[in-house]
């Protein structure tokens, strides 16, 4: 073929919600995958310029480096309580905290219950993969039963280490809560599901109707000690049916807004 | 503006508002819940915002988010709750966002009770949490100076973009007293560096992370030319009666008022006594402090607690003359004729002090 037939057209690029840099992620963690759905969501909302994020502790912590918005980084499990205070000074500006699971269902258990029962106007992205992972695969909340980790070496053993939290079951439970679902990151199918998630919960806080999560479950193929193709296979057998995909709470109003398709 | 007679608590509360306070975060605690109290009342009826927290932990974290935002917040506990904060100020001290607290302190150490005290000292004037920093301590005797340092406090704050931190207790939260409220200031503008979505320009970022050391380094001594140039510039004390002292007692808030009518009860009986009460506790009068023992034969210290302030004095009198102390612990309040009596003692010569801390 000669050179002149050669017609190249970009068809995929990064978002203008993205800094053109590369992460420091593990290769087959799925962290890259809620940081574009996050920050295309941003972009076809056309809401870059007023939306500021928290990162969290824990693997997550340089998320600020990866999104082309303003960015407060917050102590491990406090980001909904610094969320607050943002989003209580900047009322019309659109605020996210970015949570993993030891942050947000460890030490930040508290601060996540009682945002969602003041129904708090931010959106949370909670980023479930069963493990603490930048400290080095040590168990979180959200361990599974009988799943080894470096402080659970035998296995999670529930009798005395206790049981997985299941955070949308339980912050569905607050009446502040406007919008909160389980999605999954393991294939594409459930990666558009999730996509379409966060634009209900983003369209929910900036219809300001209260609090909105989404809990995307994703991988650690480094922890988990599997190949990253293993991992998302992991995903699927072991951690939904431990953590059932679905919507666990949305308000009528919010059903209206995912109606309308936005 | 009048006099009125007005509650330490809530004169603190209203101070900050007319200071330009746009947010309040806390969570009860005696002895200084009236405060939040009237936080919840005012601060709505202005259109600005207030929170009555989870936590300790919340509510400092929520101070540090507003913060970040560049609106002028504060917070209000006592003692317990003040360690909780303990990881929120280190954060906030290492993001370089300005932010006020008042601590009324109480008896401890734990629960202990809810009576005045000192014992918070070491926690707040040596630096908070951890890492190296230090905030601004403002220590206040009446309720009109808990009102004037509140107001102050706001103003460092911004200045430095640094932690100030009221250091009063129980009885100056408590009292009341006729003291005169400042007028309302506006609100100021957010200074460009806050988190306000990055319209028009690159995004902002607060943050406490270096994880190279080296750059933290770098960022240490960025803080530790930020704390030498507040040593140079906001040193605040009293003296009274120290032209002519033999004794020169030292005493800071509480303890200096009381330590006030035993210097004066002493005068009229012929002892040549002088007081020194430190106001910036950080940071601390140090020069004064030695000058003053260059004047005098002997120094008492008198604290709400066991002597914290003891080592402060320590350096800076470098031995020069002896330091005796006088000092009630665990949320008791020495009366006038207690410390009227020790400086009696010093005057006679004796040895004044609690085992185990005397100089």
């Amino acid at each position: 073929m000669s050179e002149a037939g050669m017609v190249e057209s970009l068809i995929y690029t990064k978002p203008g919600s993205l800094t053109p840099i590369g992460t420091h992620y593990c290769p087959g963690c799925t962290h890259g995958v809620a940081h574009r759905l996050v920050a295309e969501v941003l972009e076809e909302m056309g809401v870059r310029e007023q939306t500021i994020g928290v990162a969290p502790v824990g693997c997550s912590v340089f998320a600020y480096n990866y999104f082309n918005t303003d960015f407060a980084e917050a102590a491990h499990g406090r980001a909904p309580a610094m969320a607050t205070g943002i989003k209580r000074l900047n009322p019309g500006s659109i605020v996210f905290t970015y949570q993993g699971d030891g942050d947000l269902a460890s030490i930040g258990a508290a601060e996540i219950l009682h945002v969602a029962g003041r129904g708090e106007n931010i959106t949370v992205i909670f980023v479930n993969n069963a493990i603490y992972g930048m400290t080095g695969g040590q168990m979180a909340p959200t361990t599974l039963p009988g799943q080894r980790t470096t402080s659970s070496p035998l296995g999670r053993d529930v009798e005395t280490q206790g049981f997985p939290f299941k955070m949308c079951e339980v912050l569905s439970q607050m009446d502040g809560s406007a919008y909160v679902v389980r999605r999954s990151l393991h294939d594409v199918a459930n990666i558009r599901k999730a996509k379409k998630a966060l634009r209900t919960a983003f369209e929910v806080q900036r219809a300001g109707l209260g609090f909105s999560m989404v809990e995307l479950l994703s991988s650690c193929p480094t922890n988990w000690g599997i190949s990253a193709p293993a991992a998302l296979t992991w995903i699927e057998e072991h951690m939904i049916p431990a953590f059932p995909l679905g919507d666990y709470k949305v308000h009528p109003a919010a059903a209206a807004l995912e109606k309308a398709g936005k | 503006m009048a006099k009125e007679l007005l509650e330490g608590n809530v004169a603190f509360a209203e101070a900050a508002i007319r200071a330009g306070c746009e947010a309040y975060f806390g969570y009860p605690i005696t002895p200084q819940t009236e405060a939040l109290e009237h936080m919840s009342r005012r601060m709505p009826e202005l259109g600005r915002v207030f929170v009555q927290a989870e936590s300790e932990v919340a509510a400092i974290n929520m101070v540090y988010g507003a913060a970040s935002a560049g609106a002028r917040v504060m917070s209000s506990s006592s003692s317990p709750g003040v360690s909780l904060m303990m990881e929120g100020l280190s954060y906030i001290a290492g993001s370089e966002v300005p932010a006020v607290l008042v601590d009324i302190m109480r008896g401890g150490p734990g629960l202990g009770n809810i009576a005045p005290s000192q014992g918070d000292y070491n926690q707040i004037v040596k630096g908070g949490g951890h890492g190296d920093y230090r905030p601004i301590v403002l220590a206040p005797a009446t309720v009109q100076e808990l009102i004037d340092l509140t107001v102050l406090a706001f103003d460092l704050a911004e200045k430095y973009r640094w932690i100030v931190i009221v250091l009063a207790d129980g009885s100056l939260g408590q009292m009341m007293e006729p003291a005169e409220m400042p007028s309302m200031r506006p609100i100021a503008r957010r200074p460009d560096w806050a988190l306000t979505g990055a319209k028009g320009r690159k995004p902002n970022l607060i943050s406490s992370i270096y994880i190279d050391p080296a750059k933290e380094e770098v960022f240490n001594y960025k803080l530790l030319d930020k704390m030498r140039r507040i040593e140079a510039e906001e040193i605040r004390l009293r003296e009274t009666h120290t032209d002519d002292a033999e004794i020169g007692v030292v005493a800071f808030g509480t303890a200096g008022r009381i330590a006030q009518s035993a210097v004066k009860a002493a005068r009229e009986e012929g002892i040549k006594v002088g007081l020194l009460r430190p106001i910036s506790l950080y940071p601390y009068p140090y020069e004064a402090v030695r000058r003053l023992s260059q004047r005098v034969k002997s120094l008492l210290v008198v604290e709400m607690n066991r002597g914290q302030m003891i080592e402060d004095v320590r350096l800076a009198t470098d031995g020069r003359v002896p330091i005796h102390f006088y000092g009630r612990m665990g949320g008791m309040v020495p009366m006038p004729d207690e410390v009227l009596e020790a400086i009696r003692r010093v005057h006679a010569g004796e040895t004044v002090g609690l085992p185990g801390v005397l100089a």
